[in-house]
């Protein structure tokens, strides 16, 4: 669980190191869009020849139809499949054999591809790309020996793995209708019914020029890319594509309690997550106070709870919280805690409600609010100091609903966060009734 | 962001115990190779820099010859601990203290205890970086190794090892040093057993600082918004008071053992995970080169190499395999793993021994060649789209001895690779038969020796 949960910090924090102190810009982007609908952003940086090109699509696990989880991710596998012109698998070699890297990943919200090439091989990926956006060719045979890939990709990275099997459990039983409850990667017994057909109706479902948005970053920028664009994707007809309209989550009722116990366990874990809004969710106001409080909790080894349970109270060997407010529809706030070897998680755990209850009931002080402010917005330049984290950050605000206001703006939003905000944001989500408890214990066998 | 996890196409390779990271290296961009400075401080200490005016910001990533390999066996896990020990209060800074100044100031600062290494990196704003400075030096020559700042630092890492005890990676990478380095301290586990972590004393740990810690082994890279006159007033403020002489790194030569072996842990998991490797080169051999360009065309090329073609994408056996040169400082290895359904398992290895056969018995084809050729010198400037990294390469060329114009002439080591060298080092490194392979799992008719624990 644990681990799971550093990487999901560290996710928040890319997402803040993308930004730069109040007033200045933040990556200062140049954005147009094709007649056919698609989007496109480019973040110029000469540091190096080199660019990162990036498709994204405003579809993922989350769009899935219920009994066909795991589609999404499959059909990602499958897009290196080929098309017409470029057999299986030639894709990547073609990629490789012009001196770039690529690869892809899926979602709740989005589906992604990226390359990173040689400024001059920029049209090559860019031909190849907007090939398989239209012309996909999946031979049966292709996508049985696929399936197998995926299956065995779910026994490696979740079945194997009781942390990741106790997540899963967790976001099942704290999303009751939404399909955000469902694992991206899919249930196993309906990955292994997943058909050509199946992928072939999701590709003409949703892969679309104007349900996609194309990113680039590096040595380019907006009027040198256009052309390239308006030959290749600009040639692809728009199609209609279907709202995304998810089920949503009733008002929660109780709070529920998830144990998973596994002889592979040595290292136990305690974990909660609460509903909580996304930017662009009801209750979306409270998102960058809850990001500031995210900080405060689990930002750093001063922070609130590795500083009470880790150092004061030698309870737990880590303490973190993290807070996703990039997704379309409503999201988690979490926080997790390791045990020192020996302790009890029943103490850990009450360590941990005093340490929340002392956050509703007094509230985090001005200064804390300040000092988190400070460092999110400190991070920025760091976030600039890599070409791929403006791609990210856009590709993620960009298919959850956000603009890229919304990306250039964030310094101004968080520095504008009071400790009253971060407190009635607090009170508004960690609330019971709106949470999942997870505990990943060892299995004594007798 | 999604919910709970972004799920890629493609399983990373996950490099056994510490490989060193020079297994990593990757090139830099030709403007920035042509910008290399050395810099040499009033009090004499050496660095490489770039000045990167881009954004104000500084890099600066440093190693120390010898690392857990110079400890006798019974302080596994001393270096990991001292490293991470350093940020946890020095000078009249208790942790707390420490910290706050270093996450106010958004200073990142870290150290770490390889094998073969000690490592360090900086990373600060040009507005924060006197503090930052201040920090460094404090953590490396007046650390506290406070009482409580031990108890916990070996909580946490007892910790970790216990989350590892059954991690079919981990149980497997354990299992395959111990075998392939018996009498060797790389066959030790750097981060330690509960037992030797429970052992470590504040004497251990302070001794080890001062031995491993010094002027005389120590390499720095250094990118950023300084000058090469800044850059040498700040290295002799971290580094200046360092003892002139580490003690020695007087580490054997290894030979691995147990080749030909297969071993098999039989642990309750839904998949087989084998790692498999051979004697291969050290970092100055001279047919590093060839060997790297053949197993990119093997198994380090990704989704082009023929171990990718085969397990995964011709046959779905697996999810990710791939092989990789491992050059500790004193053995060479090309290993390789893979994760596969415990049903379908022996047919995944059997199928990688066949991949090892063709490339020993018949090497690479022309185009094969070419592609990798193409790959290999066209990617090399993309890993360094940041400071941090194009630090970390500087000090790796300096830890390797490569030269100052290393960056700007390993094309040309890559171009020279002809089909006839490849086949020559296949025939020299790939044996088949040769193989230590270690299966964890329940995997069905995979013949080997069964073993009770990893060690």
């Amino acid at each position: 669980m644990i681990s799971t949960f550093v990487r999901a910090v560290a996710v928040v924090l890319l997402l803040a190191a993308g930004q730069t102190p109040a007033a200045a810009r933040v990556f200062d982007p140049e954005t147009f869009t094709l007649a056919n609908g698609m989007q496109v952003v480019v973040v110029t940086n000469r540091r190096a020849p080199i660019v990162t090109h990036m498709v994204w699509y405003r579809a993922g696990a989350g769009d899935e139809v219920q009994g066909r989880s795991g589609i999404a991710h499959f059909l990602e596998h499958l897009m290196f499949k080929g098309t017409e012109e470029v057999g299986p698998g030639e894709f990547s070699r073609i990629v490789a054999r012009n001196g770039g890297r690529d690869n892809a990943f899926t979602s709740h919200d989005y589906t992604g591809y990226f390359q990173n090439v040689a400024r001059d091989r920029l049209e090559a990926v860019m031909r190849l790309e907007s090939d398989r956006m239209a012309n996909l060719s999946l031979r049966e045979d292709e996508v049985l020996s696929e399936r197998d890939v995926i299956l065995e990709e779910r026994r490696q990275v979740i079945d194997s793995r009781p942390p990741a099997r106790l997540r899963e459990q967790l976001f099942a039983a704290l999303f009751l209708n939404h399909p955000y409850g469902r694992p991206i990667i899919g249930w196993l017994h309906e990955m292994r019914t997943l058909t050509r057909q199946d992928a072939i109706d999701w590709y003409r479902r949703w892969y679309a020029p104007n349900n996609a948005v194309l990113i680039v970053a590096g040595d380019i920028s907006a009027a040198e890319l256009r052309p390239l664009a308006e030959r290749t994707y600009g040639a692809i007809p728009a199609r209609p594509v279907p709202a995304r309209a998810r089920p949503q989550e009733p008002p929660p009722q109780t709070a529920r309690r998830v144990e998973l116990r596994d002889e592979r366990v040595q290292q136990p874990n305690f974990s909660r997550l609460w509903l909580a809004p996304s930017y662009r969710s009801p209750g979306g106001e409270h998102a960058y106070a809850l990001e500031v409080l995210a900080d405060i909790l689990g930002g750093g080894q001063t922070a609130r709870l590795p500083r009470a349970l880790v150092e004061e109270r030698n309870l737990a060997v880590n303490a973190g919280a993290f807070y996703d407010p990039d997704a379309l529809d409503q999201t988690t706030f979490g926080i997790s805690a390791s045990p020192r070897p020996g302790v009890d998680i029943a103490a850990l755990e009450a360590a941990v409600d005093e340490e929340l209850a002392r956050v509703v009931a007094d509230g985090v002080s001005p200064g804390e609010v300040a000092r988190a402010i400070q460092r999110m917005q400190d991070s920025a330049v760091f976030g600039r100091d890599s070409l791929q984290t403006g791609a990210r950050v856009f590709g993620q605000v960009l298919t959850t609903g956000g603009t890229i206001e919304d990306v250039e703006q964030w310094p101004e939003r968080i520095a504008a966060v009071t400790a009253e905000q971060v407190n009635a944001a607090a009170r508004a989500v960690l609330r019971p009734e709106a949470s999942v408890t997870g505990l990943l214990l060892p299995r004594v066998r007798r | 962001m999604n919910r709970t996890s972004r799920i890629g196409r493609r399983a990373l390779l996950r490099v056994a115990a510490g490989a060193p990271a020079l297994a990593l290296l990757r090139g830099a961009p030709a403007h920035a190779a042509a910008a290399i400075e050395r810099v040499s401080s009033p009090g004499g200490i050496q660095a490489w820099l770039i000045v990167d005016r881009s954004l104000p910001l500084l890099s600066l990533e440093f190693n120390f010859r010898g690392g857990a390999a110079t400890l006798p066996a019974g302080k596994e896990g001393l270096a990991p601990m001292t490293a991470s020990l350093l940020t946890e209060g020095a000078g009249d800074l208790d942790t707390q203290a420490f910290n706050a100044i270093k996450e106010d100031r958004s200073i990142s600062l870290g150290f770490g205890g390889g094998v073969d290494a000690m490592t360090g990196s900086l990373r600060t704003l040009t507005r924060h970086r006197d503090e930052a400075v201040r920090l460094a030096a404090l953590a490396l020559n007046q650390p506290r190794f406070d009482a409580a700042a031990i108890e916990r630092a070996r909580a946490r890492m007892t910790a970790a090892v216990q989350r590892g005890a059954n991690d079919p990676q981990t149980l497997a990478s354990r299992l395959w040093f111990r075998t392939a380095f018996p009498d060797h301290p790389y066959g030790r586990r750097v981060n330690g057993s509960v037992e030797s972590l429970a052992g470590l004393t504040r004497d251990d740990i302070a001794a080890f600082h001062r031995a491993r810690f010094a002027r005389d082994n120590l390499v720095i890279g250094a990118v950023g918004d300084i000058d090469a006159a800044g850059l040498g007033a700040l290295l002799d403020r971290i580094f200046g008071g360092l003892p002139a002489r580490a003690a020695p790194n007087d580490v054997p030569a290894a030979t691995m053992a147990g080749t030909g072996q297969t071993l098999v842990l039989q642990r309750p998991l839904p998949q087989t995970y084998v790692l498999f490797g051979e004697p291969g080169l050290l970092r100055a051999d001279p047919d590093f080169y060839v060997a790297t360009v053949m197993n990119h065309i093997l198994g380090g090329g990704g989704f082009s190499a023929r171990l990718m073609l085969e397990v995964r994408e011709r046959r779905g056996l697996t999810y990710g395999v791939s092989s990789g040169l491992a050059a500790y400082d004193r053995s060479g290895l090309i290993l390789g793993s893979f994760s596969s359904d415990n049903a379908r398992a022996a047919e995944a290895l059997a199928i990688v021994r066949a991949e090892w056969r063709r490339m020993a018995n018949d090497g690479v084809t022309a185009e094969e060649l070419a592609d990798a050729k193409s790959n290999i010198n066209g990617s090399f400037p993309l890993g360094l789209d940041s400071t941090a990294r194009l630090a970390g390469t500087l000090a790796s060329i300096q830890y390797q001895d490569l030269g100052i114009d290393y960056i700007e002439r390993r094309p040309s080591y890559i171009d020279a690779v002809t089909r006839a060298d490849i086949q020559r080092v296949a025939r020299r490194l790939l044996d088949a038969d040769r193989l230590l392979v270690v299966a964890v799992g329940q995997a069905a008719g995979l013949a080997g020796t069964p073993v009770q624990d990893a060690g």
